[in-house]
C-alpha cells in the first residue's frame, strides 16, 4: 500500500487527504480483526469445553479406528467368510421377512403423514391474522404446533409405546404429532403470503368463512402443501425406518437387534433394503413435486 | 346482493357459460388423487392394526401419563444436576459433531462441484454416493460408532458427524457452484494471485451463507443429540429414556422440559448471530 512503483499508472490523493482515509481503513479493518480473534477464542474455548464434555479420547478413537473401517469389511461378508456377493441368496435369506417388514415401515411413514398434514391443513387457518380474528386462537394453535415440532418424534414413540402398547400405532401416532408441528408450521408460512384479494372478493359477495377458505385461499395453496408434505413424507419414511428401535413398528426392531447381535451381512442387508426403498420414494415424489410446480406456473 | 345473485343461478349460469363451466378433467384428476390417497391409508390402517378402540384404550392410558407428569419438577435437586450435566453433554455432542463436519466436508465439496472438477463421471459418482451416504439415518450411525469406540457420548458425537457430512458437502457444492465469478476476475485482473483471487473473490461469497448454514444444523443437531442417548451414546436421551422405562413421568417430564428451553434458547441465539453474519456480509 505504501510502495507505489514509479512506473505505476494510478494518480494517488495528495498526502493530506490520503492520511485520514488511511486512517480510516486501518481502524475499520482493526475493529474487524479484533471481532475474528475474539469470535475465533470463543469457538476454541467451546471447543474445549465440548471436548471435555463429550468425554472424547484421542487415543481410543486411533486405537479403535481399525475397527471402523474393518466394520465395513464384516458388513460385507457372510458367516463363512465368503463375500456376500458370492452368496445373494444367503445374503437376502430374510428378504420376504424384511419386505413385508420394510412396507409396513413405508405405510407407518404414510398413515403418519396423512393424518398430520390433515390436522395441519386444519390448522394452518387458525394462525392466519387474515382468517382468524381471535389473536389468542391464534397464539394457541401456534404454541401447539411448536410443541410438536420441538419434540423428536423417536420421544413421542417412547411416551406413546408405553399408552399404547408395542406395535405400529405407536408409532404413527409419534410420525403424526410431529408432522401436523413441522407442518403446520410451513403451511402456516405459505397461508401468510398467500394474495388476500381473492379472499376479500369471496367475502365481499356474501361467502361463509368456509367459502372464503375453499374458494379464496385454498385454489392458491394447495400444490404448495402437496409438496411440502411430500417432502415430509420423505423425512418421514426414515424417522420409520428407526421406530422399531423403540418398540413401535417397521423394520427397526429386526435391525437393532441384527446390529446389537453382530450379525453383520443381516445390517448390510437391511440397510441396503432401506437405503434402496428411501431412494426410490425420494425420486417419485422429486417427480412429483416438479410436475405440481409445472402445475403451478401455468 | 347475495339472494339476488342466488336467485338469479340460472341467468348467471347462460350469461358467463365460458367462466363457469365446470372443467371436468381437472376436477376427475383431483378426485382421483383425493380418492387413491385415502383407499391407501384406509389399507394402511387396517394393514396396521389401527383401530378406533384401541386408540381410545390408549388415549386413557396416555391420559393417565400425562396427570402423573404434573408438575414436573424432579424429586430432589441432586437429580437436576445429573439432567443439566446430561444437556452439557448432549450440546457438546451437538457442537463438536457439527464442527468436525463443517472441516470434513470441504474436501467432498469441492470435489462434487461442477467448477472445481470437470470429470463428468467422477462427479456424478460421488454425487450418487454421497446421496446413498446420507439416506442412512443418525441413529444408525451411532449404533455403528458404539461398536466402533464403545457406548459414550463420543460416538454420539461421531455419529452426528457421520451423518452431517453429506448434508454439509452437498449445501458447499452448491454455494460453490452458485459463487459469483465476476469478483474472481475483478482480483485478477487487479494484478492479485489465485490464491488472492479464492481469498476476497469467492470465500466471502460463499463463508456467510456456510456459516448460517452451519449454524442451522447445529440447531437441528441438537435434537438430533437429545435422542441418540436412547441407543446409548449419552446425552440427555440416555436419561430420558431410563425415566421413561422406569416410568418415573414427573422426572420425564422434567427433562423434556428442559430440551425445549435449551431448544428455544438455541433458535433464538443462532438466529441473532445468523443475522449478524448476514448483516456484516452485506458490508
Amino acid at each position: 500500500m505504501t510502495a507505489v512503483p514509479a512506473h505505476s499508472t494510478v494518480t494517488l490523493l495528495p498526502a493530506a487527504q490520503l492520511a485520514p482515509l488511511v486512517h480510516a481503513y486501518t481502524a475499520a479493518m482493526a475493529a474487524k480483526r479484533r471481532r475474528m480473534v475474539l469470535g475465533a477464542a470463543l469457538f476454541v474455548v467451546a471447543l474445549a469445553l465440548a471436548l471435555v464434555g463429550a468425554e472424547v479420547n484421542p487415543a481410543t478413537f486411533w486405537a479403535k479406528l481399525g475397527n471402523f473401517s474393518s466394520y465395513f469389511v464384516r458388513l460385507a461378508h457372510l458367516d463363512t467368510g465368503a463375500s456376500v456377493l458370492s452368496d445373494p441368496a444367503e445374503w437376502f435369506w430374510g428378504l420376504r421377512k424384511w419386505s413385508l417388514l420394510l412396507g409396513e415401515t413405508v405405510l407407518i411413514a404414510y398413515v403418519g403423514t396423512v393424518t398430520g398434514a390433515t390436522v395441519a391443513f386444519a390448522c394452518c387457518f387458525l394462525c392466519s391474522p387474515a382468517l382468524m380474528p381471535f389473536a389468542w386462537v391464534r397464539m394457541l394453535v401456534r404454541r401447539v404446533l411448536e410443541f410438536g415440532r420441538t419434540v423428536p418424534d423417536i420421544v413421542f414413540a417412547l411416551i406413546f409405546v408405553v399408552a399404547f402398547g408395542l406395535g405400529p400405532l405407536p408409532g404413527v401416532m409419534a410420525i403424526a404429532i410431529h408432522t401436523t408441528g413441522a407442518l403446520g408450521k410451513l403451511f402456516a408460512e405459505v397461508v401468510d403470503n398467500i394474495d388476500l384479494n381473492p379472499v376479500e372478493g369471496v367475502r365481499s359477495s356474501g361467502g361463509t368463512w368456509f367459502a372464503q377458505v375453499r374458494f379464496g385461499v385454498v385454489p392458491q395453496v394447495l400444490s404448495n402443501f402437496v409438496s411440502y408434505a411430500l417432502l415430509r413424507f420423505e423425512i418421514n419414511v426414515r424417522g420409520a425406518a428407526v421406530m422399531g428401535f423403540v418398540g413401535a413398528g417397521g423394520i427397526g426392531e429386526e435391525l437393532i437387534t441384527a446390529i446389537r447381535k453382530f450379525f453383520y451381512s443381516d445390517v448390510s442387508a437391511m440397510l441396503l433394503m432401506i437405503v434402496v426403498c428411501v431412494m426410490v420414494i425420494d425420486s417419485i415424489s422429486e417427480r412429483v413435486r416438479h410436475r405440481l410446480l409445472a402445475l403451478e406456473a401455468r | 346482493m347475495r339472494d339476488s345473485f342466488l336467485a338469479d343461478r340460472a341467468g348467471l349460469a347462460t350469461r358467463h357459460h365460458a367462466t363457469l363451466r365446470p372443467d371436468w378433467r381437472l376436477r376427475a384428476r383431483v378426485m382421483g388423487g383425493i380418492a387413491v390417497v385415502i383407499a391407501i391409508y384406509i389399507a394402511g390402517l387396517v394393514e396396521l392394526e389401527i383401530s378406533p378402540a384401541r386408540i381410545l384404550a390408549g388415549m386413557d392410558r396416555l391420559g393417565d401419563i400425562v396427570w402423573l407428569m404434573l408438575p414436573p419438577v424432579p424429586a430432589s435437586t441432586g437429580r437436576a444436576v445429573i439432567y443439566l450435566d446430561a444437556l452439557g453433554q448432549t450440546l457438546a455432542i451437538a457442537f463438536l459433531g457439527t464442527a468436525a463436519a463443517a472441516v470434513l466436508a470441504v474436501p467432498f465439496g469441492f470435489l462434487a462441484a461442477r467448477n472445481i472438477v470437470a470429470n463428468a463421471l467422477l462427479r456424478l459418482m460421488l454425487r450418487r454416493g454421497l446421496d446413498t451416504w446420507r439416506s442412512v439415518d443418525t441413529l444408525i450411525w451411532a449404533l455403528v460408532w458404539i461398536n466402533v469406540v464403545g457406548l459414550g457420548p463420543f460416538a454420539g458425537a461421531l455419529a452426528i458427524m457421520t451423518a452431517d457430512i453429506p448434508a454439509f458437502a452437498k449445501l458447499m457444492r452448491e454455494a460453490i457452484e452458485t459463487a459469483d465469478r465476476r469478483p474472481v476476475e475483478g482480483v485478477l485482473a487487479a494484478g492479485g494471485s489465485r490464491l488472492a483471487a479464492i481469498r476476497f473473490g469467492i470465500v466471502p461469497q460463499v463463508l456467510p451463507v456456510l456459516a448460517s448454514q452451519v449454524l442451522y444444523y447445529f440447531e437441528s443437531n441438537t435434537r438430533s443429540a437429545t435422542i441418540i442417548g436412547i441407543v446409548g451414546a449419552g446425552g440427555i436421551g440416555l436419561v430420558l429414556s431410563e425415566q421413561i422405562r422406569v416410568l418415573e413421568w414427573q422426572e420425564a417430564a422434567f427433562i423434556i422440559g428442559l430440551v425445549l428451553v435449551t431448544v428455544a434458547i438455541i433458535d433464538a441465539a443462532s438466529q441473532q448471530l445468523r443475522a449478524a453474519i448476514i448483516g456484516r456480509a452485506g458490508v
